[in-house]
């Protein structure tokens, strides 16, 4: 599935690697949450990037004395339908203080990208080609955003104090 | 009024545009129907039984002339001649065609009116007084507060895909007209000892399969931290409410399972660590809102002039001058409510011609503003007392003048199983042949305010756990029951129904009903004790002796 980074289509540095299988030599590797942990502390030591698959179902407070040694952080989207997710995301973010990637996988779809990019990802692992392709258009279809999230674009309720509609797309 | 600024026409543009290139996408094939079903929905658009349905909303009840003849030109136009006015401050459209829904939705956005999040699991249409800015109850006018929601809210990009839909109602007036105890959250604006403004909030109320009266879990905010606090709510809800069983996924059911006193604390916390963020509310932006709401140029009048006190010399205009006609906070001025329950209509319905017809008098005789209330009435909200005679003819000639407001007959139902897709149960014609029971209004006057309720399933759209009489259509071995409640309310001392006995039959429906409300006339302590009061004075028990020993 085409990864989306800042906008653009780019190969995936990382290889997800099933908790049954031994961790590839030298290679960035995105892993689940149950190897992470079990293992955490020698990973430590590892000489390669290591992400981690957050559930959506376990609070993400709980990642704070992992972040130092974590280059990825994968956060899940088990249906579209399920935003737990953009709620994780935004906490990493505006209370965490995490500045590394931030990856939406799973049922990841162009109609929720915009919602994606509002709340922290800055990489997208689209499932469909199609959805990847039309990336640029689907977080481009608005200039105005009402409310302030993670994304530094001016709300609404300051923007309207200003009276500019410029200077809103990114 | 609230005037729509270029950022507003702006982004409504830009939905409309999404959502035509989402149809397109949906008709070649490109989104399943499962993937387009929630993007429909969060557009206000249902597959119904018989066709797709718009829903439209009325942000906090407030219409300008325009944009209600706009609905009627839709229902002219893309439907049968008429719109369906709900319980949630909205209109409904139930005969559209999807390849015209974009067309409708652009006809629409020209005046400033959309579907959005009418639907859908996210923070919908908030809503509030229809007498908002009119009534002399009110601290300060609801709609400023419920604005600044709409905007926070409007494609929330962390609150568009919720465990469930989420309802928020605010009121201003110690009477509560907004039924904020049965919504998800619900504020009561007022001021503190200091004359600061500020919210009681209330969460975890509902109706539905599960109905909680909703609890306090926080007697005063400070009106400018509405924003963080609700955030705080919403980050709670989204993160813990459950998502394994849609029944039991409003935040109604995760206050009750955690407890309102956990659940405060969760949001206590979260509020803690945002409250002084973005979301903080800068009194330069409270008054930037304020003041693109357009109050009317009122008049200098004395109330009760000569013509209205000649006026009333006319036994049926002095009928519906009583019945229909309320206080205003300005002198000269009155509130008007338009009956939409004429005996033998489809409760909440208007034609495209009494649309027409509701916004040529409000611009004659109210500022061009027009209200819509949950009891799916309209209402003209600023009248001067001396134009109440002409206002009653017109209103008179075109239908809309039935003197029963808060009467037996101004029943509030869903559509039933004539329109949706969920419903058990017919709740349309059951309205209907209650209300011509009672169609002799001097008898329904004689027994006073009592609100009736029916919902055609469990998901209680007609709010039945909250009618002074409830009726909720089941479906037993295929065929339509009714079971009734008594002594539900839904202002600001809201409880629910208590359940009358055995579930009946739709034909005996009528008949029992009239046995309810004659068993009532029987045992008040005199006419001044309404049935709401007799039935918290007596219990349901008399009644339900004396209604099932006759059936």
């Amino acid at each position: 599935m085409p990864l989306i980074e800042k906008g653009e289509i780019v190969a995936d540095a990382y290889i997800r690697v099933p908790d049954e299988e031994a961790l590839p030599e030298g290679a960035a590797v995105l892993i689940g949450i149950d190897r992470f942990l079990a293992e955490a502390d020698g990973l430590k030591g590892r000489q390669a990037p290591v992400g981690v698959i957050w559930p959506n179902n376990r609070p993400i407070a709980e990642i704070e004395p992992y972040l130092g040694q974590l280059s990825l952080i994968a956060l899940n989207f088990p249906s579209f339908r399920d935003g737990r997710a953009y709620s994780q995301a935004r906490l990493l973010r505006e209370r965490l203080g995490w500045k590394g990637p931030l990856r939406a996988i799973g049922n990841v779809l162009r109609d929720q990208f915009l919602l994606m990019e509002r709340s922290g990802f800055d990489q997208i692992d689209a499932a469909k080609t199609a959805d990847a392709e039309a990336f640029d258009e689907a977080t481009h279809r608005y200039t105005v955003f009402y409310q302030p999230a993670t994304d530094q674009r001016p709300s609404l309720l300051r923007q309207r104090l200003g009276r500019t509609v410029s200077g809103v797309r990114s | 009024m609230y005037a729509y600024d270029e950022f507003d026409r702006a982004f409504l543009a830009e939905r409309v545009a999404e959502f035509r290139d989402q149809v397109g996408r949906r008709l070649s094939g490109a989104l399943s129907e499962d993937e387009f079903k929630p993007l429909r929905l969060m557009n206000g658009v249902y597959l119904q039984l018989h066709a797709y349905m718009l829903r439209v909303a009325i942000p906090y009840g407030t219409l300008s002339a325009a944009q209600l003849r706009r609905m009627a030109h839709v229902a002219r136009t893309y439907d049968r001649g008429y719109g369906h006015f709900t319980t949630r401050q909205n209109i409904q459209f139930n005969w559209i065609k999807l390849d015209e829904l974009p067309e409708a939705m652009a006809s629409l956005a020209e005046v400033g009116v959309h579907g959005i999040q009418t639907s859908g699991n996210c923070i919908r249409n908030v809503t509030t007084d229809q007498w908002a800015a009119a009534t002399p109850e009110e601290c300060d006018d609801p709609r400023i507060w419920a604005e600044i929601l709409r905007q926070y809210s409007t494609l929330h990009p962390e609150f568009t895909y919720l465990p469930r839909k989420f309802k928020i109602a605010i009121t201003a007036a110690g009477h509560d007209r907004a039924a904020i105890k049965v919504h998800d959250v619900g504020l009561r604006l007022h001021r503190n000892e200091a004359g600061e403004l500020g919210f009681e909030v209330l969460v975890g109320g509902g109706l539905g399969r599960t109905p909680f009266v909703g609890k306090s879990i926080r007697d005063f905010l400070p009106a400018r931290e509405l924003l963080s606090y609700i955030e705080a709510i919403m980050r709670v809800y989204n993160q813990y409410g459950r998502r394994d069983n849609i029944y039991k996924a409003r935040i109604k059911i995760l206050v009750h399972e955690i407890g309102a006193e956990e659940f405060s604390k969760a949001v206590e916390a979260e509020w803690a660590a945002i409250r002084d963020g973005a979301l903080h509310l800068t009194d330069e932006m409270i008054a930037d809102i304020r003041a693109r709401f357009i109050y009317p140029a009122f008049a200098a009048l004395e109330n009760e002039p000569a013509v209205l006190a000649e006026a009333l010399k006319d036994s049926r205009f002095a009928t519906w001058h009583r019945n229909s006609v309320q206080a205003h906070k300005v002198p000269g001025y009155s509130i008007v409510t338009i009956s939409l329950k004429p005996v033998g209509a489809p409760p909440g319905d208007a034609t495209a011609d009494q649309m027409d017809v509701v916004a040529d008098l409000a611009e004659r005789y109210g500022f061009g503003e027009i209200r819509v209330g949950h009891e799916q009435n309209l209402c003209l909200p600023h009248v001067a007392q001396q134009d109440l005679p002409a206002l009653w003819a017109a209103l008179d000639a075109a239908g809309l003048a039935t003197p029963n407001v808060n009467l037996v007959n101004d029943i509030i139902a869903c559509p039933g199983l004539d329109y949706c897709a969920l419903a058990n149960a017919r709740a349309i014609p059951v309205a209907q042949e209650i209300a011509k029971r009672f169609s002799d209004l001097d008898r329904a006057r004689g027994v006073g305010r009592l609100h009736i309720n029916i919902s055609g399933c469990i998901n209680a759209c007609g709010h039945h756990h909250v009618g002074h009489i409830g009726i909720l259509g089941v479906e037993k071995n295929g065929q339509e029951f009714y079971q009734i409640t008594l002594g539900g309310r839904a202002d600001e001392h809201a409880q629910l129904g208590t359940l009358l006995g055995p579930a009946v039959s739709y034909e005996q429906v009528p008949g029992l009903i009239e046995d309810v409300v004659d068993t009532y006339l029987e045992l008040r302590a005199g006419p001044q004790e309404l049935f709401i009061d007799t039935v918290a004075r007596l219990g349901v028990e008399p009644f339900k002796e004396r209604v099932y020993a006759s059936h």
